[in-house]
């Protein structure tokens, strides 16, 4: 597909770093899939669907800069949605967040919520000022928070809060790569699915740039069961724009 | 019943990956190995690392698809250990090679392991690279002279199709000690966003696959099979197994698939059990089809 034209019809601050796009248009995603995000004249990036039509992003590069330049009745292009997003399983869930990892997160507890699957979250971030969509999470299930300076909840990380989770049938992760490690290296990798982040050019599994050994993030993912990843370069290094390896 | 030799190379299959598709990691070619790929090529690779130009770098159009990735590469100085990977998928690993004049590609050529070598002279859109030397027939002779001397390996030169008259590209190839051709690389092409007017390519202008290139490279493997000695190999536009056997029949001694690898990873699969099928039916081999369109 060609990008498909997109008008910003609402932006919202969500954290001093962090903004919500909204749409005009719907992508009607699985909670997890991503879309290309086209700045035009700039460049294109992917983007979890953090709603049915918006994305959430933080200011860290050239392409998002850009993004931040937008106002409402501006408009991008957008291809998608892509990837295959989260696997939905019954029971209680928990979710494991850094971040901008809350993202592809909260449509999908928004999604176990209404369908009757008890969801705890455990939310992380930098610090108080930027926990994103707490309060999306609250509304579905019980929240326990850890920030980095401890401004607020847990002193440490995130992944500190893990041992309270018991009993879960699945958990799902998104966040820092190095965080998700953490949580991979500690629960029964079969019971976890984790939303990767790498460069991605292509969108449609063709290119190979985003390449997780021989694993497509952008079409065989962004989400992988841990007991795939477990095999894999993932949490060890990443690659850049050229395809050399990086260590995460 | 489909297995073949290659430029002295011995494949299960004629289907091979083509250079640009899950070729950057090890692990990737490797997956593409075990999923039944008779051999494959890895992304082109250059002197230095390269990220390639800016998104969005392929975009699906009408009747195919249009990229400019612009050739991102690690540098051959870091790609020794994914050939290793991918040689653990237990087929050919032909590695793929660009530079700017022929101490560039020899360079490349002497320094990496692969099985063969094909010389990327045809990517449509990397400024001084590509199609811009795949052009010019004393340049593209000059190189695969220099690469022939630097390696024992096979060379085979990817041609591109913007060009009058591919044949004395395919000649040059030849005379430079060419042990096959490999035609065609991308169609030039472009697509414009309507709601904008900015061309929809970080680079504006890219190349065309899919589909849509079929006819014109079945085309230019039929025209460089009745020109050249050495075999020619067929790319463009191949997705199922009757397109695999037209290419043959135009006078391809193997082909290499592309873009439709996106949707469908078990692509060589599928398509060496429909070409067997489709053998045994015709109580045909392989070699009966091979050029068959220049004999009756």
């Amino acid at each position: 597909m060609k990008p498909v034209n997109a008008v910003i019809t609402k932006i919202v601050d969500e954290t001093p770093t962090i903004r919500t796009f909204y749409f005009d248009t719907s992508f009607e995603p699985v909670p997890g899939q991503f879309v290309m995000v086209w700045i035009r004249g700039v460049d294109e990036i992917p983007m979890a669907l953090s709603y049915d039509n918006a994305i959430t992003v933080q200011k860290v590069g050239h392409a998002t800069s850009a993004l931040f330049e937008l106002e409402e009745g501006d408009s991008v292009g957008i291809r998608g949605p892509f990837g295959n997003g989260f696997d939905v399983k019954k029971g209680h869930i928990v979710l494991v967040t850094g971040g901008l990892g809350a993202a592809p997160l909260a449509p999908l507890a928004e999604k176990a919520g209404a369908s009757g699957i008890k969801v705890t979250t455990l939310l992380g971030a930098k610090t108080k000022d930027e926990l994103l969509f707490r309060e999306r999470f609250e509304a579905v299930g019980e929240v326990r928070v850890a920030t980095d300076d401890g401004s607020i909840g847990k002193h440490g990380y995130v992944t500190q809060l893990l041992e309270d989770a018991k009993n879960y049938s699945q958990l799902y992760c998104c966040g820092p790569e190095i965080m998700m490690k953490k949580v991979l290296d500690k629960v029964v990798p079969s019971k976890a699915q984790f939303s990767l982040h790498r460069y991605i050019k292509c969108g449609i599994g063709i290119c190979g740039a985003c390449c997780v050994d021989g694993l497509r993030v952008c079409k065989d993912g962004p989400v992988f069961s841990g007991d795939i990843l477990k095999r894999t370069e993932f949490g060890v290094y990443r690659r850049n724009e050229c395809g050399e390896r990086i260590k995460v | 019943m489909l297995s073949i030799t290659l430029t002295g190379l011995k494949l299960k299959n004629p289907l091979m990956l083509a250079a640009g598709i899950m070729g950057t990691t090890g692990g990737s070619l490797k997956r593409v190995a075990e999923s039944g790929a008779g051999a494959v090529v890895t992304k082109s690779i250059g002197l230095e690392p390269k990220s390639g130009h800016s998104n969005p770098s392929m975009v699906e159009v009408d009747c195919g698809y249009l990229n400019a990735m612009g050739l991102p590469n690690p540098s051959y100085k870091n790609f020794q250990e994914e050939i290793d990977t991918a040689k653990e998928g237990d087929v050919p690993v032909i590695a793929s090679i660009f530079g700017g004049c022929s101490l560039d590609f020899s360079e490349i050529a002497s320094a990496l392991r692969a099985d063969a070598f094909e010389l990327n002279v045809s990517c449509p859109h990397a400024h001084g690279y590509g199609s811009e030397i795949g052009t010019d027939q004393a340049l593209v002779e000059d190189i695969t002279r220099a690469v022939k001397d630097a390696v024992k390996v096979p060379v085979w030169v990817k041609l591109t199709p913007n060009v009058t008259d591919i044949k004395s590209i395919g000649l040059a190839a030849e005379h430079g000690g060419a042990d096959a051709v490999v035609a065609i690389n991308t169609i030039r092409g472009m697509a414009i966003d309507i709601e904008s007017g900015y061309p929809i390519l970080g680079n504006k202008f890219g190349g065309l696959s899919g589909r849509a290139i079929k006819p014109v490279a079945i085309k230019c493997v039929y025209d460089l099979y009745e020109t050249l000695d050495i075999p020619v190999i067929g790319v463009g536009g191949i997705s199922d197994w009757r397109d695999a056997v037209e290419f043959i029949m135009a006078g391809a001694q193997a082909v290499e698939i592309g873009s439709a690898v996106g949707n469908n990873i078990n692509i060589f699969n599928d398509i060496s059990s429909g070409m067997e099928a489709f053998l045994e039916e015709k109580e045909w081999t392989l070699d009966d089809i091979y050029g068959v369109a220049h004999e009756v």
